[in-house]
């Protein structure tokens, strides 16, 4: 089947089996290998990438439902240079050891901070619930969600408007999708 | 402490620096093992056995071989002289029973998950299609999978041909040691005894990564790329089990995913695409899904556990008594056999025991095979020893706290040698102790527990101690060589300066989540005098590292970054030449600090950095000094070394529903000098989820047929971050002087010290209705039913 998907601002036009999943999709057919496979009963959120604004386990999606969407993995979230603040935020709580979780979780968290920009620690949690980490016990994972939704706030930077909503940050994308 | 005090002078060290590892994996920036392709590579998948104890008639591949994109079907008796026996390295003793252990079944399967035959195929959907077109011809045996019944006289065995299921049976006795008393005298003679039996369930390391191979045949020597925590063992294994020459292979660890002993191992999975990648000719990669990790992936603990102890009425231990029996599954892996037996040395845990019995039966079952997962038997010991000190505590109707400290080593008392013959260099147990029930709260929580008590409210507080020790540092050679262990325990470092200035780490150690390169580079930035983010640290490739002994066993900090210490020593004594001949001064007026020689008494100095290029140019370098900047050292530790700690934790337990609710967890430990907080502080964290895990939700478990019930992570409960509290953390700091960086090591303790601490709490939540102990893990309905039902 023919498929057409943005992927990171990148506009891709595939035939894919039917049966391929958006994971395989993403990391076999365009070598966006940053997306990571831990499970095979969608438990682990390893996988977890934004359609449409959306946080998604990849291997629970085909990749023909992917058609005419927009697909935002951990590989896309860096711009001019910088890295996005949940990233960075990441990186300054010592979030991630092995770091095999950790695509999944950020995109995870971004998500759960469009929905609630100051969530409290309960909420962070829950909100991360689908998402397993073996190496960290979670503490600065909630720590870095919680330090990153300071650094998102409007004001806090240049930084902040761009996931403060989630559908802003899409329209944003497509915006520069269409300027390439 | 000279050289701890040295080490502190460039400043990098005991600071909470940001991981270089972290710019490359927050981008997804990755080399896990399944992110890399070759040209012309080929995809195996794995047809493993449904059964658990079968004999295979027949093996019918034809249909498979004649699918689209399938380029090979192997099978057992394909392989069967090439395969040779999976290594085991810790025979523990003389006559301890091994199975031969096929890679690929030949001819019978012995635990549900066994590889039975690959499919090497153009793409992984064709090599998973063909799986499904071999047929098999299997002829079931009898399944035995209950330790206790499996050593029972008449009981079917799981290898007819050995005779038993008793693999091997290893005895300590303090009496004849000469380092104590008799436990049985002891016993006899006690004031009051305890006697308890504790069941350590089955475990999975359940690392995020799943593991995953690929072979590169196409070279002069055969490249590995492997999700592994020990690729330098993983090369010489390779070769002693297939009988290809070990120059001929080259092991590389990229990015892995998580070990936690979990990928200490020679698996079956790298030698049969080890052996079918060089059959083809083509690279050929495989990657196990979450399922086949679960059932054929090695287990950890699973142990039966009987104490004895006796003990005076005013709370000091007298003696004390354990026999063990331990689940190996179907075969001994690599350290499968030696896991319970370095719990010999911990049950004795911090405290002055005169008497000391230990015995172990291994046992074959039909299961998985277990190994190391995180801790290694340590943890089994300190589980089993800090409940009887809280048993004996309540025994008594002494404080917990109380009895510990009745038995304790004081902190003036070491150096210290146990019932069980190891020396402890250091430790205060006072001081983490009264650090941790400062944090705790301790006396106010008691007095709500002795509160809610009295109302009879419907949820209880429980208050669990757990005052652990552990041997670290794996391990002195001698030490392992007088356990039967089949190798050393020494690491090797490398430092190299180069030409600009610029410095290469190379470790043996091979992180997976540890952060080595950061921490290295602390050290080593310190020792030399350059900036941290002049170092490099290479690791994991056995051509970049050529030797090694890897990472297990909270060694890399004690025995691996040793190594680069005195590596990089080794560089400072040839520089200091080089400096002496560069300054025309003798080689003992030059002074070396913060990267810079001075001859002593004046500004005139020059700079490793201006050393390492004239180095490189090597126009004027004094007689007999070689143009190399570079050093090498094999470190082998003379002692382990002995991290402790107090970790306290309060539960909430409903006694209606059973449910338990962690309401607050305070560690602790002192792991010694820290040179990285931010990452002690991670691993303590991280090691308390895992601790945590086995107390109240992990369980692995197999139903009457030998299946695994538990394969799934919907199924095995690996916790979630709604599942954990945060954790409140802290350290005292109390030097190891068994190596010069002052260190202890971290990696395990968390998890060592947890599991006792939890369910401590939840019986001492409910231990006035009559309930002593709970199995684990501490489920909603184990808990009702201890309370409520009588029964464990
Ligand atoms: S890979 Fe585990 S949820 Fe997608
Ligand atoms: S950092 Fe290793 S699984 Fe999360």
């Amino acid at each position: 089947m023919r498929i057409t998907v943005t992927v990171d601002g990148t506009r891709y036009t595939d035939d894919v089996e039917p049966r391929m999943l958006l994971v395989q999709y993403l990391r076999e057919q365009l070598g966006k290998v940053g997306t990571v496979v831990g499970c095979d009963t969608s438990n682990c959120g390893a996988c977890t990438v934004h359609v449409d604004g959306h946080s998604v386990k990849s291997c629970s999606m085909l990749a023909v439902q992917a058609d005419g969407s927009e697909v935002t993995t951990v590989e896309g979230l860096s711009r001019d240079g910088r890295m996005h603040p949940v990233q960075e935020a990441f990186h300054d709580n010592h979030a991630l050891q092995c770091g095999f979780c950790t695509p999944g979780m950020i995109m995870q968290s971004m998500d759960l901070l469009a929905e609630d920009a100051d969530p409290d620690e309960q909420t962070v949690r829950e909100g991360l619930e689908g998402n397993l980490c073996r190496c960290t016990g979670y503490q600065n994972i909630v720590r870095a969600v919680q330090d990153a939704a300071h650094r998102m706030r409007p004001g806090a930077g240049p930084d902040a408007e761009r996931v403060a909503d989630e559908t802003a940050m899409s329209e944003q994308t497509r915006a520069e999708v269409r300027q390439s | 402490m000279t050289a701890t005090a040295d080490s502190h002078a460039g400043g990098e060290v005991g600071q909470a620096r940001l991981r270089k590892e972290d710019a490359r994996l927050i981008a997804g920036r990755t080399r896990w093992t399944d992110n890399m392709s070759l040209p012309g590579m080929m995809h195996m998948a794995i047809l493993r056995s449904p059964l658990a104890h079968a004999r295979i008639n027949r093996i019918d591949t034809s249909e498979a071989r004649s699918m689209s994109g399938v380029e090979a079907v192997v099978t057992g008796a394909d392989v069967a002289d090439d395969q040779g026996s999976l290594p085991c390295a810790w025979p523990i003793t003389e006559d301890m029973k091994s199975p031969n252990a096929p890679s690929l079944a030949v001819d019978e399967v012995n635990f549900a998950g066994e590889a039975v035959a690959v499919v090497v195929a153009r793409s992984a959907a064709e090599a998973h299609d063909a799986l499904e077109a071999i047929e098999i011809d299997y002829e079931e045996l009898p399944v035995v999978l209950d330790m206790s019944s499996a050593m029972t006289e008449g009981s079917d065995l799981v290898h007819p041909d050995l005779g038993t299921n008793a693999s091997a049976t290893w005895v300590f006795d303090s009496a004849e040691a000469g380092t104590g008393g008799s436990a049985d005298e002891a016993l006899a003679g006690a004031e009051v005894t305890v006697h308890r039996t504790f069941r350590q369930q089955r475990l999975i390391p359940a690392f995020m990564e799943p593991r995953s191979i690929l072979v590169d045949p196409t070279g002069e020597q055969t490249t590995m790329w492997s999700a592994t925590q020990v690729p330098h063992i993983l090369r010489l294994m390779l070769a002693m089990t297939t009988g290809v020459d070990e120059h001929k292979i080259r092991v590389i660890a990229p990015d892995v995913g998580g070990g936690f002993g979990g990928k200490l191992q020679v698996t079956p999975e790298e030698v049969i695409t080890f052996l079918v990648a060089r059959k083809l000719g083509k690279p050929v990669k495989y990657t196990e899904s979450r399922s086949e990790s679960f059932t054929s992936a090695h287990h950890g603990r699973d142990q039966i556990q009987k104490l004895s102890l006796a003990a005076n009425r005013d709370g000091t231990v007298t003696g004390l008594k354990v026999e063990l029996l331990a689940d190996m599954g179907a075969y001994l892996r690599l350290v499968t056999p030696g896991v319970p037996i370095l719990g010999a040395f911990m049950f004795n845990a911090i405290y002055k025991i005169p008497a000391y019995h230990f015995s172990c039966t291994n046992v074959f079952t039909n299961k998985v095979p277990t190994d190391a997962y995180r801790g290694a038997g340590r943890p089994e010991a300190t589980f089993a020893i800090e409940r009887m000190m809280d048993e004996l505590a309540a025994e008594l109707g002494m404080d917990p706290l109380e009895v510990r400290e009745r038995n304790w080593i004081k902190h003036d008392e070491f150096p210290y040698t146990t019932v069980s013959t190891l020396t402890y260099d250091s430790g205060n147990y006072e001081a983490a102790t009264a650090r941790a029930r400062e944090l705790f709260g301790y006396d106010a929580l008691r007095a709500e527990q002795a509160e809610r008590r009295r109302r009879g409210d419907t949820v209880q507080l429980g208050i669990g101690v757990s005052t652990f020790t552990e041997m670290c540092g794996l391990a002195p050679s001698r030490v392992l060589g007088a356990l039967s262990y089949g190798a050393g325990g020494w690491e090797h470092g490398a430092v190299r300066m180069l030409p600009t200035g610029k410095v290469e780490v190379i470790t043996g150690s091979s992180p997976h989540g540890q952060g080595h390169e950061t921490a290295w580079s602390q050290i080593v930035a310190d020792r030399l005098g350059v900036g941290f983010d002049d170092v490099e640290v290479l690791h994991g490739d056995t051509q970049s590292s050529h030797k090694g002994l890897d990472t297990y066993g909270s060694r890399s900090l004690t025995v691996g970054a040793m190594a680069v210490v005195q590596a990089a020593d080794k560089v400072i004594a040839k520089a200091r030449k080089i400096a002496a001949h560069m300054l025309e001064c003798a080689e003992d007026d030059v002074e070396f600090s913060g990267g810079r020689f001075t001859v002593r008494g004046t500004d005139t100095s020059t700079s490793i950095q201006e050393i390492a290029l004239a180095v490189f140019a090597a126009h004027d370098l004094p007689d007999g000094v070689e143009p190399s900047l570079d050093s090498e050292a094999t470190f082998d530790p003379e002692n382990f070394s002995f991290p402790h700690g107090t970790h306290l934790c309060a539960t909430e337990v409903d006694t209606e529903t059973g449910r338990v609710r962690l309401r607050s967890y305070v560690a602790v430990d002192d792991v010694g000098n820290v040179v990285n907080p931010m990452i002690v502080e991670g691993q303590v964290q991280g090691g308390l989820a895992q601790g945590i895990a086995q107390a109240l939700f992990e369980e692995a478990v197999y139903d009457e047929t030998g299946t695994l019930t538990s394969g799934t992570l919907a199924d095995y409960l690996v916790p979630s971050a709604a599942d954990l509290p945060s954790f409140t953390t802290d350290r005292t700091e109390t030097p190891s002087t068994t190596n010069a960086l002052g260190v202890k090591g971290v990696g395990e303790a968390g998890t060592i010290a947890s599991t006792p601490a939890v369910v401590n709490s939840v019986v001492d939540a409910v231990r006035h209705m009559g309930v002593q102990d709970i199995e684990m893990p501490c489920t909603p309905m184990r808990v009702w039913r201890a309370i409520h039902g009588g029964a464990r």
